[in-house]
């Protein structure tokens, strides 16, 4: 078991660091010349000055030499400074995760509170209505574009029915705790504020549950087909021979063996959530790094891009390998 | 007769579905997908044909109008029509998904397939460099690709294609080394053919259904992810109408709410179609999956 877990942290160090090299090469075969894009026209035209300047960027170097440098950067913490903020991207990004860190969790939990019930009911009731109703909501939730079901349901919701409130984490009138956390509904409670805790809540409700819908579906068919898999079993013959209640096979002797694709499926989904985020934020006007990767992206702000793509994919590689470790004590065949 | 025994006979004489029933309950829902699919290729063809109006032909005295008579779907904030809009939208996302979906598996294939085969060295470098490409978020990395080729329909389509690959690879890769243990391919290479032959005259035809399944489910992703990075501004070129686009265009626009509405139902439908027919493939290609 040791080994294995060894092993797994040994290729997940290795694959980060392929990782920044991927995002160095992406960054820097831009086509189009970042010094002209950086000087305007009158400056890029001296020519002296833009050998300075390649210089003092180091951009006269050769390209390994380079990535050495960005990676010593890397290694304390310098993500580079972002164009549109003229802040350091690693500031930027500390700043926005918070809200997404919480808006994902909600979603996520949301998404396991109905998609695992809901895959279960749709396997042990196979072929009936119920299941097809299942079917039919995974289906359109995964067929969904976010950023449009963010969009609808702010124009039903808010516009129409105003019955939620609007965009954003708070009321604009709204006092915003102490930070400590970022995570408002933490940081409320801690300050003891439950009406902005009230209101940080209320304005979760529409965004989570957009972010709930796709990864819902994934969640509700892998159950599903997983759930069919171990009802088969030889195992669950034998707990009916015994005369064990229905309920109690299906939760206690199916369930637990057939969690294990759930549980893969789910960490992917958890970091598709952080990513998916984009869309979703967008539409709300949610202050998390999916905005921020948004108007980066319109901006065309390479630092703020090739930042978040590097902490996103860092995120993602070690959800990875927590799903991996898990599995070896799920099912510690994994390690053999 | 018993209590018992006559509940038991009435269990065994429940209704035996008719025909039209057993084939709505087979083909039924991947019909539907088929038929919304086929629907959409034709509408991507005659979009001219259906529509008087030019999809970008500006008209701000008309602008952001609601459904009528005249404007169907109403018009967007340059007072174009927003249905004529949508119709010729059908033509991107359709090609954009058939192109990004098929070229991928075409190359992930390829490299899957040759790094199962070729084994040792050639085939660690490609299996980690699809291991690599897959830790990063799909959407993500297209996008920081997609922004650093520039703004433009084709570049998008290669920044989505380079992180499109790998998935093909691992399924080849894994289908193709199932296969090769196999007596048949032992028989071809006893019979002294190729190992070009024998990948591509007997072992991708042999593992060719998870692949098709996968084609299938995979081409209403391309699209809604194209969509959705047209939405972030770097899919199409302005004017061009695109559905992300044009929900990005209405985003903020609640009391408009037509703008963004419509373009929304048509990539549902759309994916939907795929999911309902890759559903379908999938049931008859995996017998396993279709007893379930």
């Amino acid at each position: 078991m040791t080994r294995y877990i060894v092993s797994r942290l040994g290729i997940t160090v290795v694959m980060a660091v392929l990782a920044t090299l991927v995002i160095f090469l992406i960054a820097n075969t831009v086509p189009g010349d970042p010094v002209l894009a950086q000087l305007g026209d009158v400056a890029a035209s001296d020519e002296k000055f833009v050998a300075e300047w390649r210089t003092k960027f180091g951009l006269d170097l050769p390209l390994w030499q380079r990535y050495l440098i960005f990676l010593s950067g890397l290694v304390h913490g310098d993500l580079g400074i972002s164009i549109a903020s003229q802040r350091p991207v690693l500031d930027d990004i500390i700043q926005f995760a918070p809200a997404t860190i919480e808006l994902a969790t909600i979603g996520f939990v949301l998404a396991l509170l109905i998609g695992i019930p809901l895959g279960i009911i749709a396997a042990v009731w196979r072929d009936t209505w119920v299941d097809h109703i299942a079917r039919v909501v995974s289906l359109i939730g995964v067929s969904s574009p976010t950023f449009w079901l963010a969009f609808i349901m702010l124009a039903i919701f808010y516009g129409g029915l105003e019955i939620a409130p609007g965009p954003g984490r708070l009321d604009p009138i709204a006092l915003p705790p102490e930070r400590v956390t970022g995570l408002l509904l933490i940081d409320t409670a801690i300050a003891g504020d439950w009406e902005t805790f009230r209101d940080a809540a209320a304005h979760l409700v529409l965004p989570s549950i957009v972010q709930a819908a796709a990864t819902l579906g994934l969640i509700t068919r892998t159950t599903r087909a997983s759930m069919l898999e171990s009802i088969q079993q030889d195992y669950v013959r034998v707990a009916r021979a015994k005369g064990l209640k229905k309920s109690t096979i299906i939760l206690g002797h199916v369930f637990p063996n057939a969690v294990i694709p759930v549980v893969t499926l789910g960490g992917l989904a958890y970091a598709n959530l952080l990513s998916g985020a984009v869309m979703t934020e967008t539409i709300f006007s949610w202050p998390g790094l999916g905005l921020y990767t948004f108007r980066s992206a319109a901006a065309l702000d390479f630092p703020a891009i090739m930042g978040i793509t590097l902490v996103v994919a860092l995120v993602y590689l070690i959800i990875n390998l927590v799903i991996d470790i898990s599995y070896a004590f799920l099912d510690p065949r994994v390690t053999r | 007769m018993s209590v018992a025994g006559e509940a038991a006979a009435a269990r065994r004489i429940a209704p035996v579905p008719t025909k039209a029933q057993r084939w709505r309950r087979r083909y039924g829902l991947p019909a539907v997908g088929m038929f919304i699919i086929l629907v959409w290729i034709v509408v991507a063809i005659t979009a001219p044909l259906l529509s008087p109006y030019d999809p970008n032909l500006v008209d701000v005295s008309n602008r952001l109008k609601p459904p009528s008579g005249e404007h169907w779907l109403g018009t967007d904030a340059l007072g174009r029509d927003v249905f004529t809009r949508l119709l010729y939208g059908s033509r991107i996302s359709l090609t954009t998904g058939f192109v990004v979906v098929l070229v991928g598996a075409f190359f992930g294939t390829l490299l899957g397939g040759i790094a199962a085969f070729a084994r040792g060295k050639v085939e660690e470098i490609i299996m980690r460099l699809t291991d690599l490409v897959l830790c990063f978020p799909p959407i993500i990395l297209a996008l920081a690709i997609a922004a650093a080729l520039g703004i433009g329909t084709v570049n998008t389509i290669i920044a989505m294609l380079a992180v499109w690959w790998p998935k093909f690879a691992r399924l080849a890769h894994s289908m193709v080394l199932t296969q090769r243990s196999q007596e048949y391919v032992e028989a071809a290479v006893v019979a002294g053919f190729g190992p070009g032959r024998i990948l591509f005259r007997h072992i991708i035809p042999n593992s060719i259904g998870p692949l098709i399944v996968l084609v299938t489910l995979d081409i209403g992703n391309a699209v809604i992810t194209f969509a959705g990075l047209s939405f972030l501004g770097l899919g199409v070129v302005p004017p061009t109408a695109e559905w992300g686009s044009m929900v990005a265009e209405g985003r903020e626009l609640v009391a408009q709410w037509w703008v963004a509405t419509f373009p929304g139902f048509c990539i549902l439908s759309i994916v939907l179609g795929f999911n309902f027919l890759g559903d379908g493939v999938r049931d008859w290609l995996d017998p396993k999956a279709r007893k379930r």
